[in-house]
């Protein structure tokens, strides 16, 4: 039996299928404006018996599609991260809109969770906003950052404060990498404070698109004093977990 | 409801267009919420009834009770005792505020981040749509969170038979002894209004019909520790809501006949969920009407609600009042020490409150406890923190949601109940 997940995030969708616990195909594409119709392009030209839907699409991919079912992000991170991080205890899950602490089990389950408020603050969409007030590609904003030689406080958190913060401190002449810097470090902030109140110990996992950004690696895993386990591909581990989970039931 | 009524409001000073405006959210949120449910027991019917008249039959059967000279006392808090002013010849009721309205007015009068059943009661009145509050001739405010008792300084110039009682807020001998103070000035206050002297007998009787409704409800949430659940959370809550305005008499009599519909139902092994859902307790700030968003958000995403933990619930309703006294002054002591009881989290300290979240989380079998703040909400957000350890330390998963009688934020909300579910139930 071949079983789909498939992640309708704010900003882009994944589709992993899997065979007895195996990937053995992962596209994705971008949500656009029009996720429903984006998923089913990214699902064109495949074959699979089950499908289960994750993300804050979920609900709107289920009433389109009967046969889908649905799953929650925080399970389906949860499921996927455990799968290539078998020791995982806590997952950073940073999104394009929203970001998540989880803390788990020994047997992966569960154990507590927080999401950010209402707001960007703190998600990949305020890096993505900020990346292009500064005029960088959002590939180049985390290296950009990552080479500043020092930190800039940054004292909004939220992103419309932010973003004026931001063209002050460049009207001023300051540094474009070290703003990038300061940044992402009020993002770092957020995210450990999150990982603190659900009490993550143990082997962390990173996960969500925003892992990609090797300044955000490198920057919690400082403030953590610790190394974080970053997936292969951190962006798939929603639909992973989706696909794993329906394959699991059978 | 029919537009029979226009000239009843009319006469009642309020604003025809905005409340028509009302009404039609009302009814369609309930349509949605209430209606759209499975396998409710029929004894709901009355209460479909009773809300589908809320504004209509039940102001009429008020306004009636006004030319008979009955005075209509309206309150926002379970503080203001019902045997007083049952005793007094009067009519309680009880002023909900659970509906955003006349925002842009209301924060002409206080600051936008006050908690929304605060701003809610401003709304109505600065729109001029609740009968119950136009009818109403006296209205009491109570000292309890800093968010209210600052509000009825402003409130004060707002409707002109505004009452306000003092509460103490420590649960100490000196705190029961305001208590019992600021009731006899109370019971004075309702002897003016009305011109009855309350006496043995009336007190007797206050206590015993309030009494009696309590104990339906409490008849009500046991058979909520069946399962399958035989009453959705919804309903329950509904019922635990209109206990706030409906003839005390007639919702205690058809609450018994949901009960007797309840009983059969157990013995039937009937649920309007199926047998194993996974059980919730909600625990935090009361759930005025039509303050339906969490309850409802929670029960289409798999859970079913057992018990509330709140003033509109267990916390307002789970004590009785000794009726034995023979003389006014015991029986003013047996009210009292009833109300003296009530936990709410403008007490400090307030370990009790905790205990009986815990305590309720057991004897319901709840599988999890989400516990429910309005934003801007200090005494029950506050306590959320030390709730939610108490709670884990015994291995009772528990989440805090912050949230306000908005829309906008449906999709994390579902997101986060439907996560937590799947953490409690697998
Ligand atoms: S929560 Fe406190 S202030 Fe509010 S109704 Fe209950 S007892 Fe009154
Ligand atoms: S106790 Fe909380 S919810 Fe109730 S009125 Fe005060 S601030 Fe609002």
């Amino acid at each position: 039996m071949i079983c789909a997940g498939i992640d309708i995030g704010s900003r882009s969708i994944e589709l992993v299928l899997v065979e007895n616990q195996k990937v053995i195909e992962t596209r994705q594409t971008d949500t656009g404006f029009d996720p429903i119709s984006q998923a089913k392009k990214v699902m064109e030209g495949i074959k699979f018996d089950k499908i289960m839907a994750t993300g804050y699409g979920r609900n709107l991919f289920e009433l389109a599609y009967d046969d889908a079912l649905t799953v929650t992000e925080i399970k389906a991170h949860a499921a996927g991260v455990r799968l290539e991080f078998p020791e995982a205890l806590a997952i950073l899950d940073i999104g394009g809109q929203d970001s998540k602490s989880i803390r788990l089990n020994e047997q992966g389950r569960v154990m507590k969770f927080e999401m950010n408020d209402r707001c960007a603050a703190g998600t990949g969409k305020f890096l993505e906003i900020m990346a292009q007030n500064l005029g960088f590609a959002l590939d180049e904003f985390g290296p950009a950052a990552l080479a500043a030689q020092k930190d800039l406080q940054i004292n909004s958190m939220c992103t419309v404060f932010a973003e004026s913060e931001v063209t002050s401190l460049i009207a001023k002449g300051q540094d474009r990498q070290e703003i990038a810097r300061g940044l992402h470090l009020s993002v770092v902030k957020r995210a450990v404070g999150m990982l603190n109140r659900v009490g993550a110990q143990g082997p962390i996992v990173f996960s969500g698109g925003v892992a990609q950004n090797p300044c955000m690696v490198k920057m919690v895993s400082d403030a953590l004093a610790k190394e974080i386990l970053v997936p292969e591909s951190p962006q798939m581990m929603g639909a992973l977990g989706a696909a794993m989970i329906m394959d699991a039931r059978g | 409801m029919s537009n029979d009524y226009a000239p009843m409001w009319e006469s009642l000073g309020m604003d025809l267009k905005a409340h028509d405006a009302l009404l039609d959210v009302l009814g369609q949120g309930y349509q949605d919420i209430y209606l759209a449910q499975k396998n409710r027991p029929e004894g709901m019917s009355y209460f479909d009834f009773v809300m589908s008249e809320v504004h209509g039959l039940r102001i009429k059967e008020l306004l009636d009770e006004k030319k008979q000279n009955r005075k209509i006392i309206g309150s926002y808090c379970v503080f203001v005792p019902e045997e007083i002013v049952l005793a007094g010849g009067a009519t309680l009721v009880g002023l909900c505020s659970g509906a955003d309205f006349a925002i842009e007015d209301v924060e002409k009068h206080l600051p936008r981040n006050t908690c929304s059943l605060i701003k809610s009661s401003f709304g109505f009145k600065l729109g001029r749509v609740c009968p119950y509050l136009e009818s109403a001739d006296m209205i009491v405010g109570e000292n309890t969170c800093d968010g209210k008792k600052k509000a009825y300084e402003t409130f004060a110039g707002m409707v002109d038979n505004l009452y306000v009682m003092d509460l103490p807020q420590v649960k100490s001998s000196q705190g029961r002894s305001l208590l019992k103070k600021e009731f006899e000035r109370f019971k004075t206050a309702v002897e003016e209004l009305t011109g009855n002297k309350i006496t043995v007998d009336t007190l007797k009787e206050g206590i015993k019909v309030v009494n009696a409704k309590r104990a339906a409800l409490h008849r009500l949430a046991t058979l909520r520790k069946a399962d399958p659940v035989p009453i959705s959370g919804l309903d329950a809550l509904l019922a635990n809501q209109v206990f706030f305005y409906d003839n005390p008499a007639r919702f205690t009599e058809s609450v018994n006949k949901i009960c007797d519909e309840l009983e059969v139902r157990i013995k039937e092994n009937q649920g309007v969920f199926p047998a194993k859902t996974p059980r919730i307790l909600i625990s935090g700030c009361p759930m005025a009407v039509p303050n339906w968003k969490l309850p409802w958000i929670i029960e289409t995403s798999g859970a079913v609600i057992v018990g509330e933990e709140s003033c509109v619930g267990e916390r307002g309703t789970r004590n009785l009042t000794d009726d034995s006294g023979q003389s006014l002054d015991e029986l003013m002591e047996a009210v009292t020490d009833r109300y003296f009881k009530v936990d709410c989290a403008i007490f400090t300290p307030n370990q009790k409150r905790s205990d009986h979240i815990v305590e309720m989380a057991k004897a319901y079998g709840a599988n999890g406890v989400i516990h429910y703040g309005l934003q801007f909400c200090q005494p029950y957000i506050m306590e959320s923190i030390p709730v939610e350890n108490t709670l884990e330390n015994l291995g009772i998963p528990c989440m805090r949601i912050e949230t306000d009688y908005g829309m906008e934020d449906m999709g994390q909300l579902k997101t986060r109940v439907e996560a937590f579910i799947e953490q409690i139930s697998d």
